[in-house]
């Protein structure tokens, strides 16, 4: 049976003017999911987000959460949603703790224990006036406020910003024992480590269209493999094999037409890459220490047959990481 | 009633201020009165040859050599003024300042209507203007208890209601140009209050401009009016509440349907 949608988008559009918001995003989000909304700045992850709690109204489309549509079952969705801003701020003057029982107020909860133990637990002085605080404490007010009523659906803007490693670890804790209990979390990030780290599901945004959503897991083995060599490599040929994509910045020079690393034993106009080389550097998240890597995409026979009449010294075949992939999908 | 609570905490002080410089100034006047009283014969006499100057203050119809007379021009241009940019201050700022000071993202987060937002901060303003001319109408009420005067209670009481109304009228106004704008309402609110109270003064010293009377907020706070007739100019008064009135619907029929930043 299928499972219960937290999120529904269909063909939701947000436009304004000559600028671009969202454009015909169909986003679902299963209940008691834990999902990170993935995408650079300006891509449409705050938009969606302000979109789907009311705060500005779709241009067309529809969507829900928690099955209440957010037009006209906006005030049942607040009910049981908590939000958290990218950037928060409270009214001047207040004190932590008035901020943090003013939110209770407003949704008529008595959230008293939970809010000290909360307090408790990020560290936060409930005395201190918030006009005073630092982004990263203001930020652990707004978590305060998000999560102190147990919401059935957590929504949270680029939450780990200004917060140092040690909250954000507590405030993943926090996220995850919220999710154990049933809530729905929903996070926007461009940080990918923190979205392969705690995500079940995961979605990309560019310019305002969802380009790929799917399980973690999936995105992760999507078949696509990461290729690191070491050797002399024709990169020529390697670029003519259908499914090759050169994530190296050598790779990419030559793309454009420059001859990145030197001359090569074959004479021919192909590159040198080796461990030894000058324009050696690390590959990125996959932990390769060759020069040359890229992403491969397809017959695996065809590829090792290629590399056979190259001279090779080393190579690893891996999984690539979410960032790799990200890039992967961003850059095309 | 959680935001109407939270919107009159946080204007507490602004409110004590106010009141306290009106209701001060208004104060001292009323205090000085027994010593000016024995130069008021020749004081009405240097007023009345000032031309349109006097009129346009109402000192044509007004005794100032009695306290009824003198209250209703210094005390009625202290808290016509006052009054007015107060009104215009917290009725411009009360919806512009979630966006501005982007607070609108942690108030709307909760599960509170664009409509019961809007009614709370509507009777915050009210609220805090009718604490406002309490605590002015008190002072004025014991600085005349204290200089031993009978109070004339009828044209004080009709006084006070009056510039209540007028404050009512102009914060209504700037609350439905408030519900349009983002920031840079306080410019806009202070202007609105003084055009209307020049736009009264005009009125005042030109026969030919008397229509503007139906347009500023001022035509029915005319104190020698209130002397003379006993009552508020209804005919300048209706249409006040009318521009009230539209400027709360306009903040309704705009803030419900805008896209908060």
């Amino acid at each position: 049976m299928e499972k219960a949608l937290a999120i529904d988008t269909r063909d939701l559009t947000k436009s304004y003017g000559r600028s671009r918001g969202i454009c015909n995003l169909d986003l679902q989000v299963e209940a008691g999911d834990f999902f990170g909304f993935i995408g650079p700045n300006g891509a449409g992850k705050s938009t969606t987000i302000r979109t789907l709690l009311g705060l500005i109204r779709p241009t067309s489309g529809s969507a829900s959460v928690l099955g209440y549509d957010i037009v006209s079952g906006k005030e049942k969705i607040l009910l049981h949603t908590g939000y958290l801003p990218s950037e928060i701020h409270f009214y001047p003057h207040m004190k932590v703790r008035d901020a943090i029982r003013y939110s209770a107020d407003l949704r008529k909860a008595d959230c008293g224990k939970r809010a000290e133990e909360l307090c408790r637990r990020l560290d936060l002085d409930p005395g201190r006036k918030v006009d005073d605080l630092s982004l990263g404490n203001r930020k652990k007010v707004g978590i305060i406020c998000a999560v102190q009523h147990h919401p059935d659906m957590l929504i949270l803007d680029e939450p780990t910003s200004g917060l140092d490693p040690l909250m954000q670890k507590e405030f993943f804790t926090i996220l995850q024992e919220e999710n154990q209990r049933g809530a729905t979390i929903f996070f926007s990030s461009h940080i990918l480590s923190e979205v392969q780290a705690y995500c079940r599901s995961a979605a990309f945004i560019k310019d305002g269209k969802i380009l790929l959503a799917d399980k973690v897991g999936n995105l992760e083995q999507t078949g696509t493999r990461k290729v690191c060599v070491i050797g002399e490599v024709e990169r020529e040929k390697l670029a003519a094999l259908p499914g090759v994509t050169f994530t190296d910045s050598a790779g990419a020079a030559a793309d454009a037409g420059t001859n990145a690393a030197g001359t090569t034993a074959t004479g021919t106009e192909a590159n040198t890459y080796g461990a030894a080389s000058s324009d050696t550097h690390d590959g990125s998240a996959g932990g390769c220490t060759s020069a040359l890597s890229f992403l491969y995409n397809g017959d695996i026979q065809r590829l090792l047959s290629a590399l056979a009449q190259e001279k090779i010294k080393d190579i690893t075949i891996t999984e690539p990481s979410l960032e790799e992939i990200f890039m992967h999908y961003y850059e095309n | 009633m959680t935001i109407l609570k939270q919107e009159i905490k946080s204007q507490k002080m602004a409110i004590l201020i106010w009141s306290l410089s009106i209701g001060l100034l208004i104060g001292m006047c009323v205090l000085m009165y027994p010593e000016m009283e024995s130069q008021m014969g020749s004081v009405n006499e240097m007023f009345s040859k000032m031309g349109s100057f006097t009129s346009a203050f109402g000192m044509d119809r007004l005794n100032f050599g009695t306290l009824v007379g003198f209250y209703a021009v210094e005390g009625g241009n202290m808290l016509g003024i006052g009054g007015a940019f107060f009104a215009a201050i917290i009725g411009i700022s009360a919806l512009m300042k979630e966006e501005h000071d982007h607070t609108a993202e942690f108030l709307f987060a909760h599960p509170v209507s664009r409509v019961r937002v809007i009614t709370e901060k509507l009777l915050s303003i009210f609220a805090n203007i009718v604490i406002l001319n309490i605590i002015v109408l008190l002072l004025s009420i014991g600085s005349i208890l204290l200089i031993g005067e009978e109070i004339f209670w009828k044209e004080l009481l009709l006084f006070h209601l009056a510039y209540l109304l007028m404050q009512f009228q102009i914060a209504g106004i700037c609350f439905g140009v408030s519900a349009f704008l983002v920031r840079g309402g306080l410019g806009i609110g202070i202007g609105i209050a003084g055009l209307m109270y020049f736009l009264n003064i005009v009125a005042n010293i030109s026969d030919s401009a008397r229509f503007l009377k139906y347009i500023t907020a001022f035509g029915y706070t005319e104190t020698a009016d209130i002397i003379n007739n006993g009552k508020l100019e209804i005919r300048y008064l209706i249409p006040g509440m009318a521009m009230m009135v539209i400027g709360i619907i306009c903040a309704y029929g705009k803030y419900t349907k805008k896209d908060l930043r």
